[in-house]
């Protein structure tokens, strides 16, 4: 159950609670997000749709943790996360949240199993067991016959692969994704949408999904638009 | 450990510009190491100069002789144990480019006076009961690859004529800085087969005492014995005649550190410079490793590493380098006689290489740190 209108859904994952974020160009002030209210239930795939400039970015980096907002509260999980530190965030970031990002941004002096084990080794976990969760990630991303290879021996719609191996490797309680399939031609976006899909309904993730492409979107069990810094009410509601 | 992939495949990611840096690394140390090795060649008497021996020369200078009847007149010093005394001989073996000093000594005492030259008892029985015996160091036996048995023709300068001499023995240093290349015959063939002139004089005198504590009331009871003599003396700790030697040759030292000090400031700028480029290619590398969890601390601390590990291979290959080439012997051919890479040297080119390493790296990786996660992934 998605809300926007400030009210509780009892069970909420994510909540997000008069989000203000503003950026300062000198003297200049430019008011991304206004207010914003979102409460996102375990299982949820959202889509955030809108113009460019519109703060869709901006808010899942605060959703995630990466950034902090100017005035407002983000819990998740039950965790206040915009009153932790900027070293209590990494550590939270790493044990909640997968990211995917536009750009792949995989390292490309490791192997596909080398990026997807990085997240892991921030875990006490043993070699033999972070071999056996990364082989798992590849293979519900259907790439374990590519784990030696390096991101230049992947196609973009391999590398994105990649990345949500390693956004989800870790098991993260939501991913976070920004344009997957933004530099991807349509059959690779669709792949990868499968993917997504995929994980939302057999693996129950929480996605929260940036995207410009309304036949993405549409992929998604709820479409929020972002305009002048607030979401509009969720133009479509379905199951994922 | 789990990080050394990811340290290691940074490192790999720009081959020639890694190679060209752990070069420009290894350079620098093995000038260092040089430089090191010519400055422990020039200083190294100092350094193993015995504490408790003291060396008498004439007081107006080093080349006026002694007289030979000083000898047992020092010996009646309070606090001398044993007195022994050496002769410059200044011949030519072959060419003058072949230079190595020659001592004409007292063979009765030198050995208990200079107990780090080790000869075998066979072999010095055999060079006393030789008039025109000798023994060489095992530096200089290996440079003209002379052994026991062979007969050494030297033209005398100071000396004129041939002097015939034959290797009896052969001594070695119980330490690796100690000189193995001299000369040694005895005295009493200079007296023989040398010039009027030159009998009854010696070139100095070495003074082994009982106390090295007491090494300048010994010198002040020396030098006032033979004041307002002839030969009046002027008595030193062996460590600072060794040092006035090396004073001689000019600020050394002083030339040394300012030569290291541009190379390695250079090299700190070469270095600095290139793990900036590095840093600043992979910034939104660095921006997904923050995203996914990994602190500030980490990035720092893989940018040092990666900084030191480039200085320590390029180091260690300097001064690598600089040990082999020591390692070859003097190639002035006489002039440095202890030529070998000193271990403290060794130490303070991994500390400066790893200090370089460091504070090149510092900048950067502070500056990776400090990007947030935003800023870093912006910049794809």
């Amino acid at each position: 159950m998605v809300r926007v209108d400030g009210g509780t859904n009892g069970d909420s994952l994510i909540c997000a609670r008069a989000l203000d974020k503003v950026y300062r160009r000198g003297a200049e002030e430019i008011h991304v997000l206004r207010g914003l209210n979102l409460d996102v239930s375990r299982g949820d795939f959202v889509a955030f749709m809108g113009p460019s400039g519109s703060g869709k970015t901006t808010l899942l980096n605060l959703l995630g943790g990466l950034d902090v907002p100017t005035a407002g509260t983000v819990t998740v999980g039950g965790d206040e996360i915009t009153s932790l530190s900027r070293r209590q965030l990494t550590r939270w970031r790493a044990r909640h949240v997968g990211f995917v990002f536009q750009t792949c941004n995989l390292i490309p002096v490791l192997t596909a199993f080398r990026n997807v084990e990085l997240p892991l080794l921030l875990t006490p976990l043993r070699r033999a067991e972070r071999r056996a969760h990364v082989e798992t990630a590849l293979r519900i991303v259907g790439l374990e016959d590519r784990m030696d290879h390096f991101p230049r021996q992947l196609s973009g719609g391999q590398e994105q692969r990649v990345a949500i191996a390693r956004a989800i490797v870790a098991d993260p309680d939501f991913l976070l994704c920004d344009e997957p399939t933004g530099d991807l031609d349509r059959r690779r976006a669709d792949e990868i949408i499968d993917l997504v899909s995929l994980l939302v309904r057999d693996y129950g993730k929480t996605v929260l999904m940036v995207t410009h492409d309304p036949r993405v979107a549409e992929r998604a069990g709820v479409v929020l638009h972002l305009e002048k810094g607030a979401l509009q009410e969720a133009a479509h509601v379905d199951a994922a | 450990m789990k990080f050394l992939p990811l340290l290691l495949a940074n490192l790999g990611r720009r081959k020639l510009r890694t190679a060209l840096t752990v070069g420009s690394f290894a350079v620098a140390l093995f000038l260092f190491g040089l430089l090191a090795t010519i400055d422990n060649a020039f200083s190294g008497g100092v350094e193993v100069a015995g504490v408790d021996r003291l060396v008498v020369i004439n007081k107006v200078a080093l080349i006026q002789p002694l007289p030979f009847s000083y000898r047992d007149r020092l010996r009646r010093i309070p606090g001398v144990r044993e007195v022994t005394f050496a002769s410059w001989f200044g011949g030519v073996y072959r060419d003058e480019k072949n230079f190595f000093p020659q001592f004409a000594i007292d063979s009765a005492t030198y050995r208990s006076v200079f107990p780090e030259f080790v000869v075998p008892d066979p072999d010095w029985r055999a060079f006393l009961s030789d008039r025109q015996g000798c023994v060489v160091g095992e530096s200089l036996a290996r440079r003209f690859g002379w052994k026991v048995g062979d007969r050494i023709p030297i033209r005398g300068t100071i000396f004129s004529g041939t002097w015939e001499f034959n290797v009896r023995a052969v001594y070695r240093g119980r330490r690796p800085q100690d000189d193995t290349t001299q000369l040694w015959f005895q005295r009493a063939y200079l007296e023989e087969k040398g010039p009027e002139w030159g009998r009854g004089i010696v070139g100095w005198y070495t003074v082994k005492i009982d106390d090295p504590d007491h090494a300048l009331a010994v010198s002040r009871a020396i030098d006032e014995g033979f004041s307002n003599s002839a030969w009046e003396t002027r008595t030193q700790t062996e460590k600072a005649f060794a040092a006035s030697f090396v004073k001689q040759m000019g600020n050394i030292q002083l030339l040394i550190l300012a030569i290291g000090s541009v190379v390695f400031f250079t090299l700190l700028l070469v270095t600095g410079n290139t793990m900036a480029m590095a840093v600043r290619e992979r910034t939104p590398e660095n921006g997904v490793l923050k995203a996914v969890g990994y602190p500030d601390s980490f990035i720092l601390l893989l940018v040092l590493a990666e900084s030191l590990l480039t200085a320590a291979v390029g180091g260690g290959l300097g001064l690598l380098g600089a040990e082999l080439f020591a390692r070859r012997g003097d190639p002035t051919g006489g002039l440095l006689a202890m030529f070998f890479l000193p271990a403290r040297a060794v130490a303070a080119g991994v500390l400066a290489a790893l200090a370089t390493g460091l504070l090149a790296g510092l900048l950067p990786a502070a500056s990776a740190m400090r990007l947030s996660v935003v800023d870093a992934l912006r910049r794809v």
